[in-house]
């Protein structure tokens, strides 16, 4: 039990300090919510679809900004399914990138497109690395037989 | 040569004066023998018609061969030869075959002739009685011109002496009538009065009875009646010494409008007619003919419309004319009330404002004498004075507002106010007057009464102060029962006021008072009168009521003024009175309350499915959203369908799915096209599902666009878990949501 209760508060922890930092925001929180006895492994199916989304996405940005003539329609079409898949899943960091990088698609600047790349693979990378974190704690507490504690 | 020979005379020598004649006598008769033919011929073919023309030529032959038998005579005379012995002999025989032929044919020939003649004597008379008649066939069309003429002078003017007059003076021309005279029946209806006459200027009132039986046997014809010169309604004109001509008489009815009905048309019986007379120049041996009686009977018809227009037009002048008075007068009232009104209310106006100040200075001054050092003679007079200008400040008040309240310009303040208060307020107000005269009063507030309600409150306790005060005033002893409680559905029709039906509704409520009192009770005769203005109990009156007796009547308007009523039962004299009355007070709270209670209370976490089994659709591109907006939407208990394009969704969306959420920023997908072709597929509206629009931004724009294409509403991502519930629940409410941020 005492090995249980410290899993938990230390996920609490860990949660919290997620939300102070600023990587995820109350829709995560939300995600939380959702998840019940119904769909035990929603915030991981979500999380998943997420990751999956984000390296497809990053990849096509990358490849079209390679090119010669750089289609930033495209770009931005990229940009902003990120953008909304981000928002999504409360990864506010990622998202605040995408606001960033579609003012330079809009702009037809290259240069500060490839910044802002730069920036979103940075940032969903850390992301992608506390989440796993989390999910690993998640796990952790649920093979010990505890439950998930809520956070308001 | 003397002997007396039996040889033939010789022939006379040819130059002999006999020979000389039948020479010449012949000569002439072959000339005329032949002109004849020939003037015969000429002048059969000058005229055009003889139909006898083979009998010419045979004539012609005849005698043309006597000629030549005639002449050849001429030849005989002398000696001559064989040769025209032989002419002479072949001409003789022709003739003779001729002339016993042509004496044959004429037989037959001649009677022909003669009755040729008699036929033209035929056809002259026939042509003789053809003009006869045809004579008359014009004196009719005449007539009939004369009808027309006469019609149209008749109706071309609506008054109707003219049309008489007229009608008498065109008849007399036309007919050439001696006398014409028009009998009218009098007011009473008994009897016939002469009204018009051709040729006398001012007809005497002579008056018939119209019972008689000429006049019923001309009455009851529609035609026109040959009558005796000698009755009384043809003797007009002194009797003269001439053979009177023939008069006849023609009804014409009088058309009243009252006579006509809506659904049914005058009775025979209740016509009125007129006589008309028409006498014939006397001593002309003239007789009525047919067209001349039917002329008369047309132009009587004739003259009873033209007489009913004129009377149908003298009554809507004469209505008309009413109608104008009428409103004259009317006017007049109008704005002498309206300057009654207007001084009525100046002299409240400076009522108010006058007698006010100086009560204000009376019982502002008086009271602060009463907080000063007195005796207690002085302590009891400026009481005395207080009181007395207490009762009088309250007396001007009423006054005012009753004709305020009649007026109809008052009206009630509405505020939210605490309602025990009031009833408490009013007991602490009566305790002292009741503690003097040693009345017990109590107040009973039923549990259920709301604690908070919106009214008038001054005016409510003014009406429960009026009512409590009065119950107080007319009890010597005994006890004063205030009771207040909701007025419940069954009660609230009370038999004794059929009038009064109050519905009950969600926002408000009734509330009942009941006042008891022991005190002297009132008559059963006295109770309709007791709202009256200025009516007291008579036998009250002497004492020391006080009051002006608008108190109630205040109270009534008041109480009906908030949609009440007032009433009060009493058993009689000394048994005491119930004063009740009822008023529609607001519930401040009831609507919060009742709105909440839609909503189901879900807590945060867990908690049952909102919406089982709900079917909707979710639209969206974006992989993630599609399943965090699922996710939502499952907790919910939402039975979701995902579609990742508006082809798809357009060809899944069906009538069963109840709302449609559409991701409404990606680029490329129109969702304003989406929303427009669901619209055109659902074309009633309770089939299509509520479209909602889930967007990144909420400005302005796109919350206008997404209204004008038929979107339901408009969601700003993300959404929470708390946030869809109170949508879908908004949704499925309303059918419409504009804004969820």
């Amino acid at each position: 039990m005492d090995v249980v209760n410290q899993m938990q508060r230390q996920f609490v922890d860990y949660s919290t300090s997620l939300h102070r930092e600023g990587i995820l925001d109350d829709q995560f929180t939300q995600l939380q919510k959702l998840q019940d006895e119904n769909s035990p492994d929603f915030v991981v199916e979500v999380a998943s679809l997420f990751f999956e989304d984000c390296e497809k996405l990053i990849n096509n940005m990358a490849r079209a900004l390679e090119q010669q003539g750089v289609d930033f329609k495209q770009v931005d079409a990229s940009v902003h399914q990120l953008k909304g898949s981000s928002s999504s899943i409360g990864a506010v960091q990622v998202k605040n990138v995408c606001i960033a990088f579609r003012s330079f698609c809009e702009a037809q600047n290259r240069e500060g497109c490839l910044r802002c790349l730069q920036q979103v693979t940075h940032e969903y990378s850390l992301l992608k690395n506390k989440l796993q974190t989390l999910f690993r704690l998640e796990q952790q507490i649920l093979a010990a037989g505890g439950s998930i504690p809520v956070i308001e | 040569m003397d002997s007396s020979c039996n040889c033939i005379e010789p022939q006379w020598p040819p130059d002999d004066l006999l020979m000389k004649y039948q020479y010449i006598s012949d000569f002439f008769i072959a000339l005329a023998y032949f002109s004849i033919p020939l003037e015969l011929i000429y002048f059969v073919k000058k005229s055009a018609v003889f139909p006898y023309r083979w009998v010419i030529v045979q004539f012609g032959a005849f005698i043309v061969l006597c000629g030549t038998t005639h002449l050849i005579n001429l030849w005989t005379f002398t000696l001559h030869t064989r040769t025209v012995a032989m002419v002479m002999m072949t001409a003789k025989v022709f003739t003779a075959v001729v002339s016993c032929v042509t004496a044959l044919m004429l037989v037959h020939i001649i009677p022909d002739l003669l009755s040729v003649k008699t036929r033209e004597l035929f056809l002259k008379n026939k042509a003789a009685e053809l003009d006869r008649e045809m004579g008359l066939i014009r004196t009719q069309e005449e007539t009939g011109r004369h009808v027309r003429m006469l019609t149209h002078e008749i109706r071309s003017t609506l008054d109707r002496h003219t049309i008489l007059k007229t009608t008498l003076v065109e008849l007399g021309r036309t007919l050439a009538l001696e006398e014409c005279a028009l009998w009218m029946p009098t007011r009473t209806g008994l009897e016939l009065q002469l009204s018009y006459t051709l040729r006398q200027q001012n007809p005497v009132g002579y008056t018939v009875p119209i019972h008689l039986p000429v006049i019923n046997q001309v009455f009851s014809s529609s035609h026109a009646v040959k009558i005796s010169p000698n009755c009384p309604v043809a003797r007009i004109r002194p009797a003269g010494k001439y053979m009177p001509g023939e008069v006849v008489a023609a009804r014409v009815p009088l058309l009243h409008l009252s006579n006509f009905h809506i659904n049914d048309w005058p009775e025979l019986s209740t016509k009125r007619y007129a006589l008309m007379v028409l006498m014939l120049p006397s001593d002309s041996a003239r007789q009525w003919h047919v067209h001349e009686l039917e002329l008369v009977e047309v132009v009587a018809d004739q003259v009873a419309v033209a007489l009913s227009h004129a009377a149908i037009l003298e009554e809507s002048m004469r209505a008309r004319d009413l109608l104008m008075e009428q409103n004259v007068a009317l006017d007049l009232a109008r704005r002498e009330a309206e300057m009654a009104i207007r001084a009525r209310n100046d002299f409240l106006a400076v009522l108010n404002h006058e007698m006010r100040t100086p009560m204000h200075a009376i019982i502002a001054l008086s009271s602060l004498l009463q907080e000063t050092e007195l005796t207690p003679e002085q302590r009891l007079m400026v009481e005395t004075i207080l009181k007395s200008s207490n009762l009088l400040s309250t007396l001007i008040n009423d006054v005012l507002d009753l004709s305020r309240l009649e007026d109809g310009s008052l009206q009630l303040d509405l505020g939210t106010f605490n309602l025990y208060v009031v009833f408490r307020e009013v007991l602490n107000l009566i305790k002292p007057i009741a503690s003097v005269k040693k009345l017990h009063v109590s107040l009973n507030l039923a549990p259920d009464l709301p604690e908070y309600a919106i009214g008038d409150e001054m005016r409510l306790m003014q009406t429960i102060l009026n009512v409590v005060g009065n119950a107080v005033k007319f009890s010597k002893d005994g006890s004063i029962t205030i009771t207040a409680f909701v007025a419940k559905a069954e009660l609230l029709s009370d038999s004794r006021n059929p009038e009064f039906f109050p519905v009950p509704s969600d926002n408000h409520f009734y509330l009942r008072v009941q006042v008891k009192d022991s005190g002297i009770g009132i008559s059963p005769q006295d109770l309709p009168k007791l709202f009256t203005k200025f009516a007291q109990n008579q036998s009250t009156a002497t004492q020391n009521s006080g009051g002006s007796g608008l108190g109630l009547a205040i109270c009534k308007r008041f109480v009906n003024l908030m949609e009440g009523h007032i009433w009060i039962e009493s058993e009689g004299l000394g048994k005491g009175s119930t004063a009740i009355f009822m008023v529609k007070l607001g519930i401040p709270e009831r609507l919060n309350e009742s709105k909440l209670a839609f909503m189901p209370k879900v807590p945060p976490n867990h908690g049952p499915t909102a919406f089982p089994g709900l079917k909707v659709l979710v639209m969206d591109e974006n992989g993630v959203s599609r399943k965090v907006t699922k996710g939502l939407l499952v907790h919910l208990g939402c039975d979701v369908t995902m579609v990742s394009s508006s082809e798809e969704c357009l060809r899944v969306v069906s009538n069963e799915h109840k709302v449609v959420f559409m991701d409404f920023c990606t680029p490329g997908m129109d969702g304003y096209e989406i929303a427009i072709r669901m619209h055109e597929k659902f074309t009633k509206r309770h089939e299509r599902p509520i479209i909602v629009a889930l967007t990144g931004n909420t400005d302005k724009v796109t919350k206008e666009s997404c209204m004008r294409v038929g979107m339901d509403g408009v969601i700003l991502k993300p959404v929470s878990l708390d946030k869809m519930r109170s949508v879908l629940s908004d949704l499925l409410e309303h059918r419409v949501l504009f804004e969820a941020i």
